[in-house]
């Protein structure tokens, strides 16, 4: 296609953030809105144009308009789900902020829609140098986002999150240049098919996991993450929760474990090992929380746990699932913190004991927190159930001891979600102020209503969102297949019985029909 | 090698060496009133010098181009490179100085004319190619610094500053020369190509310390570590213009001096000098990382930025390969081009009374009473702290990347963890200009040849830079292309 829809897709909210940095409040609110509205638009017209089961890079765009590394675009099934995710929240946090931020409007504004701008960049980007100057880059509005109209403690949580991510990410830069130095180029496709020695990977593996481990967050470096989500306004919440977190995981996706699979192999139990602390122990935190926020950005580092775990199980089932967890817990988060974002507005306290009873005086409300609850919680029917029963099968095939562990995290996530839910729309109206406040308005509904029927689709029928992915994901394992580990589980595939599992034979049938 | 082709290469130096003694007459004899007149010319001659020497980089440079006067001195790509750098850096900073003297009414023509015989002088540093060039053209820019370093001769920081200045440089010099003589009596010659070819005979001990006690007074002029001292107090008390011109033209100069240096009488020797350049450029970043946390005044603090990028340009030159040096002139280019835009916003920070203001109290809030100047300073100040898409980062990845193209992932990689140290203090500057509330009320209107000057910077050092990356990385490598030959 000759149409550069990528680098409209940039060029849309670049020219908006721009433009909003000079305009008054209500029209930068319109013009943010606008441009998110028709990124989403254009979103849409990518994935029905996304040919599924065709070449692996599709929407390619390139130009040498760089020393040292070129304006490379292009998207793969695993790239256009997460960049239709980004996409799919924008618009909801632009209107999240609509009537919380009151202050520099304009530039809160602008500040978004580069973020925008910088995570489509990541996800598009087909070169190495232009993905680390995408991926960094996004620390830059997130810092001022989090600074200047986060809440009272903002200023600590800013630097540490700018900090964190910096010294995270610094290395991979190293890396990369060794990388690009060995192979003599910065295409990403072909890199990705690039065999470097098993000892220089060990080192390049580490690298880039310093980088993805902050970003994931995984324990113990995962401390960055209730700061940074308790203090920003909601809608950086949803964008750090919902999108940001996922530039982890697609790292290692699209770096670590097709470009150094050996070391991969090598470290997997590294990372089992330091996701099995991150389901239990933060699981555990969680359930001992105050703060509503905080509670959910606990119960985020213990998903993202699971995604990890999946994706260095090697296999197609742990991969998908991991994708599936990211998507889906990208949705139900984002979602969970609009809702606190939502109460948040009418009564300016996270504190959970603050609240009680809601669902008598905002019922509506109720009902949307139920699902987001019963999704993060991964109930059948809901997108989480998809993305945990698969990635929990795809470590099975692995480790019964990780599986065993992190299926945990699912108990323990019932717990504090359930418990969660039962304080704040359950019990009496202790608190007077709580009990008056009104339901939801126009303006919510349209924020939590496309969630919800997202959340309920990925639950209901996967296969759309599976299905872009399927071949890539295949491809991913092909290459891994060389350094998978061998499974204790020894899974035998028996000889499949002649008829389905319901089959009632024609003989008993009329004997029971007596 | 006739006498014209000589002053041909030499024109730069010796048009404004002949414009700068005219203006001492002008400003002689017409006293303080000619101060604007002489300023303008002074700029214009150095945008004409910057003019002839980009004429004289796009000549193609062989081996005898450019060389003058039996090879004293080498008008090649690589000096006119630098040269550019440093006249228009020069030019740039007269443009914002006179605002700064005229509320003391202290601006004298000297001034210019001063900054116009420092200009010949760094240009004699960037080109020659013998040491007894090399030290008058060094202590010519020095003499003038010091007098530019305590201008304002009724301000005790001032004075203080220059004399602070005087008194170590004066040391450096003399350490350098020390070296020189050591040189000159192991070799026999003081002449670059000679050293090299008596190095490759025989390289002693003697020349050894020699050539250690060269490098120690130009890391001195660089002020790298552990030669730094001098900075934050020269920064800090030294009139602001005369600081952004200390923090950009000199500094250009004797890095290009320390290159060529390194990179060709002692280009057989980089295992000897080699460690020393790592010690110094780890222990610039981290120490000019670590000095800043602490600091209130802003020039303080943008006085150990600039000892902390000293630190990212000796990585460079480390790498001892052309793109190292290639690097270290792409580096150079952003660096001038981020701290005339901080000290040009500096200048542009001012109280209602016209006074300067230059600590962190004096700007918090800065982003609500002056949004445009808080949100240049903001791209400047993340540019420094080298975070991509903004240009800084350009500098700092072609520097590391020659690093580890030269095998030195070690020195990459602790490298580019302590600039993460760096980061701390760039973004407190934008902490207190965007998230702290104002306390101060300040000037709202600056004059439009400040704001030209800012913009230009801050136009090079947005992400729109990048689109500069082809024609930057062809013009180092060019000016780098000289060293190749060499080794």
């Amino acid at each position: 296609m000759d149409f550069p829809i990528l680098s409209i897709m940039l060029a849309v909210p670049l020219a908006a953030a721009i433009a909003c940095l000079f305009l008054g409040a209500q029209t930068a609110r319109m013009v943010a809105l606008g441009a998110t509205l028709f990124n989403l638009a254009l979103g849409v017209l990518l994935w029905a144009n996304y040919d599924i089961g065709g070449a692996q890079w599709q929407f390619v765009e390139r130009a040498e308009i760089f020393a040292g590394f070129s304006y490379a675009l292009g998207i793969d099934g695993i790239a256009l789900m997460l960049i239709m995710l980004s996409v799919f929240l924008m618009p909801i946090c632009i209107l999240a902020s609509w009537d919380a931020i009151t202050k520099r409007v304009g530039e809160y504004m602008a500040a978004f829609l580069l973020m925008e701008v910088l995570m489509i960049g990541v996800f598009a980007a087909q070169d190495m140098f232009l993905f680390y100057i995408f991926f960094e880059a996004g620390l830059i509005p997130m810092y001022l986002i989090i600074g200047v109209w986060g809440g009272d403690n903002r200023i600590y949580a800013s630097y540490k999150f700018f900090l964190y991510t910096l010294l995270g990410s610094v290395l991979m830069l190293i890396a990369m240049m060794w990388m690009v130095n060995e192979a003599g180029t910065t295409d990403i496709p072909t890199l990705l098919n690039y065999d470097f020695s098993p000892a220089a990977q060990t080192w390049l593996w580490l690298a880039f996991f310093a980088s993805f481990a902050v970003k994931m967050p995984m324990w113990p470096v995962h401390t960055w993450l209730p700061d940074a989500h308790v203090q920003a306004p909601t809608a950086g919440s949803v964008i750090l929760a919902g999108v940001l977190l996922k530039l982890g995981g697609y790292g290692f996706i699209r770096f670590s474990l097709p470009m150094f699979p050996e070391a991969s192999a090598q470290f997997a139990w590294l990372v089992f090992a330091l996701s099995m602390v991150a389901v239990v122990y933060t699981s555990l935190v969680a359930l001992v929380q105050d703060d509503m926020k905080k509670l959910i950005a606990y119960s985020s580092v213990a998903h993202m746990a699971i995604v990890t775990a999946g994706l260095f199980a090697f296999n197609v089932q742990g991969i998908e699932g991991a994708m599936m967890v990211m998507l889906g817990h990208g949705l139900v988060s984002g979602a969970l913190f609009l809702c606190v974002g939502i109460i948040y507005d009418r009564l300016h306290t996270r504190e959970i004991s603050r609240y009680g009873g809601l669902s008598i005086n905002m019922p509506k409300y109720a009902l949307f927190f139920l699902l987001f609850t019963m999704a993060s919680v991964g109930l059948p029917g809901t997108s989480n159930f998809v993305g945990e029963f698969l990635a929990l099968a795809g470590i099975y095939k692995v480790s019964t001891l990780v599986t065993l562990v992190c299926t945990t995290g699912i108990i323990l996530g019932a717990a504090y979600m359930l418990y969660l839910y039962r304080r704040v729309a359950f019990g009496p109206q202790v608190n007077e102020d709580a009990a008056r406040m009104l339901d939801l308005n126009p303006r919510e509904w349209a924020m939590l209503a496309p969630i919800a029927a997202a959340v309920l689709w990925m639950g209901v029928y996967p296969e759309s969102f599976l299905a872009p992915m399927r071949q890539d994901i295949a491809t991913l394992e092909a290459r891994l297949a060389r350094a998978a580990p061998e499974g204790d589980s020894k899974l035998k595939v028996g000889t499949p019985k002649e008829h389905a599992a319901n089959f009632v034979e024609a003989a008993h049938g009329e004997e029971g029909a007596h | 090698m006739s006498y014209a082709s000589s002053l041909y290469f030499t024109g730069t130096e010796v048009g404004l060496s002949i414009a700068g003694l005219v203006l001492l007459l002008v400003s002689a004899w017409g006293g303080a009133r000619t101060a604007r007149l002489v300023t303008i010319l002074t700029a214009a001659a150095l945008f004409g010098a910057a003019i002839f020497c980009a004429n004289l980089f796009g000549l193609a440079s062989g081996e005898i181009a450019g060389r003058a006067f039996g090879d004293l001195y080498r008008a090649d790509a690589f000096g006119s490179f630098a040269k550019i750098l440093i006249y228009v850096a020069a030019a740039a900073i007269l443009m914002v100085t006179p605002r700064y003297f005229a509320h003391t009414a202290t601006y004298r023509p000297e001034y210019p004319v001063l900054m116009l015989f420092n200009a010949v002088g760094m240009g004699m540093m960037v080109s020659a190619t013998d040491l007894m060039t090399l030290y008058i053209g060094l202590e010519m820019s020095s003499l003038s610094s010091y007098v530019l370093a305590s201008f304002l001769k009724q301000d005790t920081r001032s004075s203080e500053a220059g004399l602070k200045y005087f008194v170590l440089g004066a040391l450096a010099s003399g350490i350098i020369l020390y070296g020189v003589s050591l040189i000159y009596g192991f070799t026999g010659s003081t002449n670059y190509e000679g050293i090299r070819a008596a190095f490759a005979m025989q390289f002693s001990t003697g020349a050894l310390i020699g050539v250690v006690f060269v490098l120690a007074g130009m890391a001195f002029k660089v002020s790298a570590v552990p030669f730094h001292m001098w900075t934050p107090d020269v920064y800090e008390g030294a009139p602001t213009p005369v600081t952004a011109f200390f923090a950009t033209a000199p500094k250009v100069a004797a890095m290009a001096m320390l290159v060529r240096m390194a990179m060709d009488p002692f280009a057989g020797e980089v295992g000897a000098w080699r460690q020393i350049v790592i010690f110094a450029a780890l222990a610039s970043i981290v120490v000019g990382a670590l000095g800043a946390i602490g600091q209130q005044n802003l020039k303080r603090l943008l006085a150990y930025s600039s000892i902390n990028n000293v630190g990212f340009m000796l990585i460079g030159l480390a790498a001892a390969t052309p793109a190292g040096v290639a690097g270290v002139m792409t580096y150079l280019a952003i660096y001038v081009a981020m701290t005339i835009g901080s000290f040009t916003a500096l200048l542009m920070l001012r109280d209602r009374a016209g006074n300067q203001l230059e600590t962190f109290a004096d700007i918090s809030g800065l982003s609500t009473s002056r949004p445009t100047l808080a949100w240049c300073l903001l791209a400047l100040m993340f540019s420094l702290a080298g975070i991509p898409p903004l240009f800084g980062f350009w500098g700092k990845f072609v520097v590391f990347q020659a690093a580890v193209q030269a095998d030195m992932i070690a020195l990459a990689a602790i490298g580019i963890a302590a600039s993460v140290i760096g980061a701390f203090y760039y973004i407190k500057f934008i902490k207190v200009m965007f998230f702290d509330e104002p306390t101060r009320e300040v000037e709202m209107e600056s004059p439009v040849g400040h704001w030209v000057v800012l913009g230009v910077c801050v136009a090079l050092v947005s992400p729109l830079g990048y689109f500069l990356t082809i024609p930057l990385g062809e013009w180092s490598a060019r000016a780098a292309s000289v060293f190749a030959l060499a080794m």
